[in-house]
C-alpha cells in the first residue's frame, strides 16, 4: 500500500513559501492516488530549484545537466518503456537552455511527462529574468527592463500539435493534481506548465497576482478544438486560464518503434553468435 | 605483383560504385587490396578519386604512383597524369570529357555508348568501365559476373542481365584494343577474405558487444556508425536515433545507459565539442558510455571531408572537472572492430567514458583481412539485473567499496530506488555539500579505479626490428603507412615501427619498456597527423621522454608510402 510515508524524501532546501512545497505535495498526492511505487516510476531533472524535486521524494532519479532532463528521459523511454518518466524543470531549465530538446520532445511526442515549475524568474542564480519573465521587468542584470517577449509555452504546444498541454497554478493543489493524473494516464507527451510564485525574487507574480488571474476553464471548453485552443493559449493578462489548453491523440514515439514492439529493449536478450553471420557480408 | 588504380571524377558520378566494385572483385579473386578515398564538401560536382591496391601481398597503405587512370572527367587527367607509371594506361569516355586526349597513354572508351547499346542505358556506363579495368588488368570476368548477380538479383533478372551485357562490353572492348597494356593479373588460388572499412568495424564492434542504443546527429566521418547500425536496427534490436543536436545526443545515450542498455554515440570535432558537459556528467554520474570521435581537420569547419589527427589532447582534456577516462586509436578496420568492443567492456566494467578516436582516413579506407577471431570478443554483463538486485537488502547507487566500483543497477527491476545525480553526492545519490564526503568520492570514481583502468591498456605494438636504430612512432590510422614503410626501409637500415592504439591511459611498462626501446634508438621519430605533435607531447608530459624529430602532416591529405619514405630519409642525417 502506498502512503503519502512512502514518498517521504530528504528535507527540501527552498525557500520558505516557495510554490514549489504545494506541486511537492501535488505530485505526491498523484503518486499515492495513482499506487505507484517509488521504484516504478523514474524522475529525470536538470538544474534549477523545480531539479531538486526529486531528491525531496523517492523515486529513480537522473539529476543531470541544466536544460538536458529531456533527451535524457527520451533516452530511458527508448530503452524501457514500461517506466513511466516525469521530467521537473523550471522554466529557465526547460524553456531557455532546453528549447531545442522542448521542441523536438513535442515532435516526437515521447510519452514523458514534462513539469514544468514556472517562475518567471531564475531563482537558483538569484533573479534573472527568464523566458517567461514579463517584457519590461527590471533586474539587476536588465536595468533597463526585459526588451524581449515573454515566452508563450501554450502557444508553443498548440503550434506544435503537443499530444496534451496543460496550465495549472501551485496554489491550485487539487487541481495541479488532476491535471498531473490527467498527464500520467496520457498516453504521450504531456506538458504542464505550472505557474508557481516565487516569495524571493518575482515581486510581480505573486500569489495574489494570480489569484486575481487565474480561472478554470469552463466546462463547455473543447480541448480538442485546436483553433479554439491556439486563441485560449493567447490569452495572458487579466485573466489567465488554467486547466487542459490541449489535447490529441497521435500516438506516442514509442508505440511506433518496431524494434521495441515486442518488449522494452532492457529486457531483450543479446546473442554475440549472430555477428558471424553478418560477418559474411564482408567476404 | 602490386598494382594501383585510380577512379577520379565529379561527386555524383559513380566513382565509388567503380571503387567498391573493383574492391570486391580483387578481393573474391584472392588478392590483398587497400583502397582510400579523396572528396570534397559536395552532393555534385568537383573533383573526387578512390584509389585502390592490389597485391598478392597484405597491404595497408597507398602509393603515389598509378597504373590505371579511369577519368570520368578532365580534371583527373590533368590532375593525376603525372601519377602514371611508365607502363601506366589511362581509359576515358571522350563524349563525357568532351574532349580528345592524345598520347600513348591513353585509351579511349566509349563508356556510355556501349552501356547504351549494350545494357540498354548509359547509367550502366560504371560497368562498362569496371569490366574495362579487369580486361586491362588481364583478368577472369566471372566473378564480377557473380558480384553483379548478388547486387541487383532483387531488381530482376532482366536488370542483371542488362548490367552483365554493360560488363562484357567494357571487358572484351579492352581485351582487344589495349594491345600495349603489359598487366598481368593471373586469377590465381582463391582464398575467401574480407574486404572491410574502419567505419563498418566499429559499428560491428558495436553490434558485436551487444550495443542497444545509438543517438547521434549526422556529422562527417563518424555518419557512417549510425547509417550502418540503422541497416541492422531490426535484426540486432538496436534502436537508432538521430537527435536534434549533438547535446541532446550523449544525454539520450546517458540516458538509456542509466536504464540499463549499452548506449553509444559518435561525432567528430564539432559535435564532440557540444558534447563536453555530458561527457563531465557520464563521468559524475559514473554512467558507462562509447563514443566515437571521428577527426577531421579543424578549427571550426576546417576541411569537413578531410583527414587529420588533431583532436587527441581536446579529448584527453573535455569535460569540466577530473574524472577517468579511456581513449583507443585503431590503426586498421581490425583493431577498430576490437577496440569497439573493448571500449563498451570497459565502459561497463568501470563505469566511464571510452573514446574510439578515428579519422576520415581509417573511416574511408579498406583493408583485406583473412578474418575476424570471435572468439577474441569479450562480453560480459556487469549490470545488477532481475532476480540478483531484487536479493539486494539495501541498495546504494554509489556505494563505497575496495575497487571503488559500485553496484549499477537496472532501475525498475527491484524495489529499491537507483538515484544519480550530476551534483557531488553522497552513497544514496543524493546532493551533498560537505567536505569530508566529497573528499570519499573522489577517492572512489577516480584514484580508486585508475590503476584498474590502467592495467586494462595493452601495451604499444612494435613492429620490425627489436633493436631498430629509427623508430617510427604513432597512433591511429597512420598504422599502415608506417608499417609499409618499415618493411620497405628494413631492406637497407635497422628500423621499427611503434604504435599506440590504446593511446590514454598510457600503458604502464609491465610487459614492454617502450619508453626504454625509444630511448636506445638512434632516431625515435613521432609520426603526426597534425601541426604541433600532440602525443608526443603526452608521451613528454607523462614520461619525460622527447623524440629527437617529429614529422607532421597537416594539408588535409594522408600520408603516402612514397611521401613518408622521403620524409624518413630527411631525418636519417641526424643518425
Amino acid at each position: 500500500m502506498v502512503t503519502l510515508e512512502t514518498y517521504r524524501g530528504q528535507i527540501p532546501a527552498w525557500c520558505p513559501g516557495c510554490g514549489n512545497f504545494a506541486i511537492l505535495k501535488a505530485f505526491k498526492d498523484m503518486l499515492v492516488e495513482l499506487q505507484l511505487e517509488p521504484h516504478q516510476i523514474t524522475v529525470v531533472s536538470g538544474i534549477g530549484q523545480a531539479a531538486k524535486l526529486p531528491h525531496y521524494t523517492r523515486c529513480n532519479t537522473f539529476n543531470g545537466l541544466h536544460g538536458r532532463a529531456l533527451p535524457v528521459a527520451t533516452g530511458i523511454r527508448l530503452a524501457n518503456h514500461a517506466m513511466p518518466v516525469i521530467v521537473t524543470t523550471g522554466d529557465g531549465d526547460c524553456y531557455g537552455e532546453g528549447g531545442n530538446h522542448l521542441m523536438a520532445a513535442i515532435r516526437r511526442n515521447i510519452n514523458v511527462k514534462l513539469f514544468v515549475h514556472n517562475n518567471q524568474i531564475y531563482g537558483l542564480t538569484k533573479g534573472q529574468p527568464s523566458p517567461t519573465t514579463s517584457e519590461g521587468t527590471k533586474a539587476k542584470n536588465v536595468p533597463f527592463g526585459v526588451i524581449s517577449e515573454q515566452f508563450n509555452p501554450m502557444a508553443l504546444a498548440v503550434a506544435l500539435d503537443c499530444g496534451f498541454a496543460a496550465r495549472a497554478f501551485a496554489a491550485d493543489t487539487e487541481h495541479l493534481k488532476s491535471l498531473m493524473k490527467a498527464a500520467m494516464n496520457h498516453k504521450g507527451f504531456a506538458l504542464i506548465d505550472i505557474l508557481q510564485p516565487c516569495v524571493t525574487f518575482n515581486k510581480v507574480n505573486t500569489y495574489e497576482w494570480y489569484r486575481e488571474r487565474v480561472y478554470h476553464l469552463e466546462p463547455e471548453y473543447n480541448p480538442e478544438d485546436r483553433m479554439a485552443a491556439f486563441s485560449k493559449s493567447l490569452e495572458w493578462g487579466d485573466r489567465i486560464p488554467i486547466g487542459v489548453i490541449y489535447r490529441n491523440t497521435r500516438p506516442a514515439f514509442e508505440e511506433r518503434v518496431p524494434m521495441i514492439a515486442a518488449g522494452p529493449l532492457v529486457y531483450q536478450g543479446f546473442d554475440p553468435s549472430r555477428i558471424e553471420e553478418t560477418l559474411k557480408e564482408f567476404y | 605483383m602490386d598494382y594501383s588504380i585510380k577512379i577520379g571524377g565529379e561527386a555524383g558520378q559513380g566513382i565509388q560504385t567503380i571503387g567498391d566494385a573493383l574492391g570486391r572483385v580483387f578481393t573474391r579473386s584472392g588478392y590483398y587490396v587497400f583502397s582510400h578515398q579523396d572528396y570534397e564538401s559536395r552532393i555534385r560536382g568537383g573533383h573526387n578519386f578512390y584509389q585502390i591496391r592490389l597485391s598478392d601481398q597484405p597491404l595497408a597503405a597507398s602509393k603515389n604512383k598509378i597504373d590505371i587512370l579511369v577519368a570520368l572527367d578532365q580534371e583527373s587527367i590533368t590532375s593525376h597524369e603525372h601519377e602514371l607509371t611508365s607502363n601506366g594506361r589511362i581509359i576515358y569516355d571522350a563524349s563525357t570529357l568532351k574532349f580528345k586526349n592524345e598520347g600513348p597513354v591513353f585509351l579511349e572508351i566509349a563508356f556510355e555508348k556501349l552501356a547504351l547499346e549494350q545494357g540498354g542505358d548509359k547509367i550502366m556506363a560504371n560497368m562498362v568501365a569496371t569490366g574495362a579495368v579487369l580486361g586491362m588488368l588481364g583478368m577472369g570476368l566471372d566473378i564480377f559476373l557473380e558480384l553483379i548477380t548478388d547486387t541487383f538479383k532483387n531488381k530482376g533478372d532482366q536488370i542483371v542481365l542488362a548490367n552483365k551485357n554493360a560488363a562484357q562490353a567494357g571487358y572484351q572492348y579492352a581485351r582487344q584494343h589495349c594491345d600495349k597494356c603489359t598487366f598481368a593479373v593471373a586469377t590465381d588460388e582463391i582464398k575467401q577474405r574480407m574486404l572491410i572499412g574502419g567505419i563498418e568495424s566499429i559499428a560491428l564492434g558495436a553490434l558485436a558487444s551487444g550495443c542497444k542504443f545509438y543517438s547521434a546527429y549526422p556529422m562527417t566521418p563518424s555518419t557512417g556508425i549510425m547509417n550502418y547500425l540503422a541497416s541492422k536496427e531490426d535484426e540486432y534490436g538496436v534502436i537508432v536515433e538521430q537527435a536534434e543536436d549533438e547535446i541532446a545526443a550523449i544525454n539520450m545515450a546517458l540516458g538509456a545507459s542509466y536504464a540499463g542498455v549499452r548506449a553509444m554515440t559518435g561525432t567528430s570535432g564539432g559535435g564532440f565539442a557540444l558534447m563536453v558537459e555530458g561527457l563531465s556528467l557520464a563521468g559524475m554520474t559514473e554512467t558507462p558510455i562509447v563514443i566515437a570521435m571521428g577527426q577531421r581537420p579543424g578549427p571550426a569547419t576546417g576541411f569537413p571531408t578531410r583527414t587529420e589527427q588533431g583532436d587527441l589532447e581536446f579529448l584527453l582534456s573535455a569535460g569540466h572537472g577530473e574524472f577517468p577516462r579511456v581513449i583507443f586509436t585503431p590503426g586498421t578496420p581490425h583493431q577498430a572492430f576490437y577496440l569497439t568492443n573493448k571500449a563498451f567492456d570497459i565502459a561497463e566494467k568501470y563505469q566511464i567514458p571510452v573514446f574510439i578516436l578515428f579519422d576520415t582516413y581509417l573511416a574511408d579506407s579498406q583493408w583485406t583481412f583473412d578474418s575476424f577471431d570471435l572468439s577474441q570478443l569479450r562480453y560480459r554483463d556487469y549490470r545488477l539485473r532481475g532476480d540478483a538486485f531484487k536479493v539486494q537488502h539495501d541498495y546504494k547507487r554509489y556505494a563505497f567499496t575496495d575497487s571503488g566500483i559500485s553496484p549499477l543497477a537496472v532501475p525498475g527491476d527491484a524495489s529499491h530506488v537507483v538515484v544519480v545525480d550530476s551534483d557531488e553526492h553522497d552513497e544514496e545519490g543524493h546532493i551533498v555539500e560537505d567536505a569530508a564526503t566529497r573528499i570519499r568520492m573522489v577517492g572512489k570514481r577516480l584514484f580508486k579505479k585508475l590503476p584498474l583502468i590502467k592495467s586494462e591498456i595493452a601495451p604499444p605494438d612494435l613492429y620490425g626490428d627489436h633493436e631498430a636504430r629509427i623508430v617510427l612512432t604513432g597512433w591511429g590510422s597512420t598504422y599502415g603507412v608506417m608499417k609499409e614503410v618499415v618493411d620497405e626501409l628494413a631492406k637497407s637500415m635497422s628500423i621499427a615501427m611503434l604504435h599506440f592504439s590504446e593511446v590514454y591511459p598510457l600503458p604502464d611498462f609491465t610487459h614492454f619498456d617502450y619508453v626504454a626501446f625509444l630511448q636506445k634508438a638512434k632516431l625515435p621519430l613521432c609520426i603526426e597527423h597534425n601541426a604541433t605533435g600532440q602525443f608526443s607531447r603526452i608521451l613528454r608530459a607523462e614520461t619525460g621522454f622527447i623524440f629527437k624529430a617529429r614529422i607532421h602532416k597537416y594539408d588535409g591529405r594522408p600520408f603516402t608510402v612514397e611521401e613518408l619514405i622521403g620524409e624518413v630519409h630527411g631525418h636519417l642525417g641526424n643518425v
